[in-house]
């Protein structure tokens, strides 16, 4: 399965919003040559970035090693013969859980609880329900610049309300983050050209719209799975392919 | 087929391929027409979409701007549907647009919209870009 690996790569290695970081042991099932299964842990440097944890072999290294995505997930305690365990689960029951261990009661918590807010579902939630308590609180403004001549038609409550302020289609939008890192001290000013609003999702869709934001809790969330096993599978074989190497160079 | 789901033809070194295309969350899965495993994945992070030629749109990365994955629509309609949808894929735009509007309503009520969910100190919702 294709990826733009190296675009990811750079998402992961960027300065972008880091939501966590840190060590974490990551539960490793072997599968040796006779047959013989075994647990394991690795030690890898996690990194979550919004929905995506990225996790690589060292803090400085350039280029994850594996990727998760955290849609359709549950993050979980686990009855672990580790202390301070915790597991992703995916509602697909192919996909494979991640097991891992902190290093003491306060990381494990810190990272159960980002894990738990990452889903881009999760983020929408919270964007929506802001949208919403802007124009309320547009509407509720407007109400109270309202001239008594006017007669009183209620408060429009949808998104053409012209007492909204101006996140219009027109402002330049920021595209996907595309400009916007290392562009300076831009803070609180940067912010008067406001993305615009997230549209709404559409109802009764025809097959000719595109799907809009699907909810990540649907069958389509196996491409996650896929793709988790795909990333990691890679950098497995070449490592192995490496070891084999080694071993046969020491005799 | 699910509903929802448009077909559209990528460009690769030239070369017209029919292929499924589907948004879930900010990864763009592409597949053959006729299977049910996707082929590849754009991950949508800092990434730049652009209207192209009639119908045509293409999206390119940040890290590497000359190459750009190109997709042809039946409609320049469709064509538009797909640049407003796949603008607003990206998680930090979502990131920015919840900034963005908790700023706004703070300012208008002089209240933290976030407080009342108990999560006004998440990392992930701060104003600052930080490092750990």
């Amino acid at each position: 399965m294709k990826l733009n690996e190296r675009s990811v790569a750079h998402y992961a290695t960027c300065d972008s919003p880091t939501d966590h970081a840190g060590f974490l042991r990551k539960r490793v099932e072997r599968h040796h040559h006779h047959g013989h299964h075994g647990t394991s842990y690795q030690r890898r440097w996690f990194v979550l970035k919004g929905n995506l944890l990225f996790y690589f072999e060292e803090r400085e290294s350039r280029e994850p090693v594996g990727l998760v995505v955290l849609e359709g997930c549950t993050v979980e305690l686990c009855e672990a013969a580790e202390e301070f365990a915790f597991a992703i689960r995916f509602d697909d029951a192919g996909a494979k859980a991640y097991v891992l261990v902190a290093d003491g009661q306060a990381a494990m918590e810190a990272w159960v609880k980002a894990l738990s807010r990452a889903s881009f579902d999760y983020m929408r939630l919270v964007v929506r329900e802001l949208e919403k308590q802007l124009e309320e609180a547009c509407a509720s403004l407007a109400a109270c610049r309202k001239s008594p001549r006017r007669s009183s038609s209620g408060r429009r409550r949808h998104l053409s309300n012209p007492a909204l302020p101006p996140v219009q289609e027109k402002q330049h939008v920021l595209e996907n983050g595309y400009s916007t890192w290392g562009s300076g001290p831009d803070r609180d000013g940067g912010y008067t050209k406001p993305p615009p609003l997230p549209p709404r999702r559409r109802s009764a869709a025809g097959s000719s719209v595109p799907a809009l934001q699907e909810s990540p809790v649907s069958p389509e969330t196996t491409c996650f799975a896929k793709l988790h096993h795909w990333y990691g599978q890679e950098i497995a074989v070449l490592r192995q392919e490496w070891q084999e190497r080694q071993k046969r160079g020491h005799p | 087929m699910p509903a929802g789901l448009t077909v559209t033809t990528l460009f690769s070194f030239s070369v017209l391929k029919k292929r499924l295309v589907k948004l879930v969350v900010n990864f763009l899965f592409y597949f053959r027409t006729d299977e049910a495993e996707p082929i590849g994945a754009l991950l949508l992070e800092h990434c730049r979409i652009t209207k192209e030629e009639e119908n045509v749109f293409s999206i390119s990365f940040i890290e590497e701007p000359e190459r750009k994955y190109c997709f042809e629509c039946d409609s320049e309609e469709q064509c538009q549907e797909w640049i407003e949808a796949l603008k607003r894929a990206s998680y930090e735009f979502m990131r920015r647009s919840l900034i963005f509007y908790r700023n706004e309503i703070q300012k208008m009520t002089g209240k933290d919209p976030l407080e009342q969910f108990g999560i006004s100190e998440e990392a992930r919702f701060q104003l600052a870009s930080h490092k750990q």
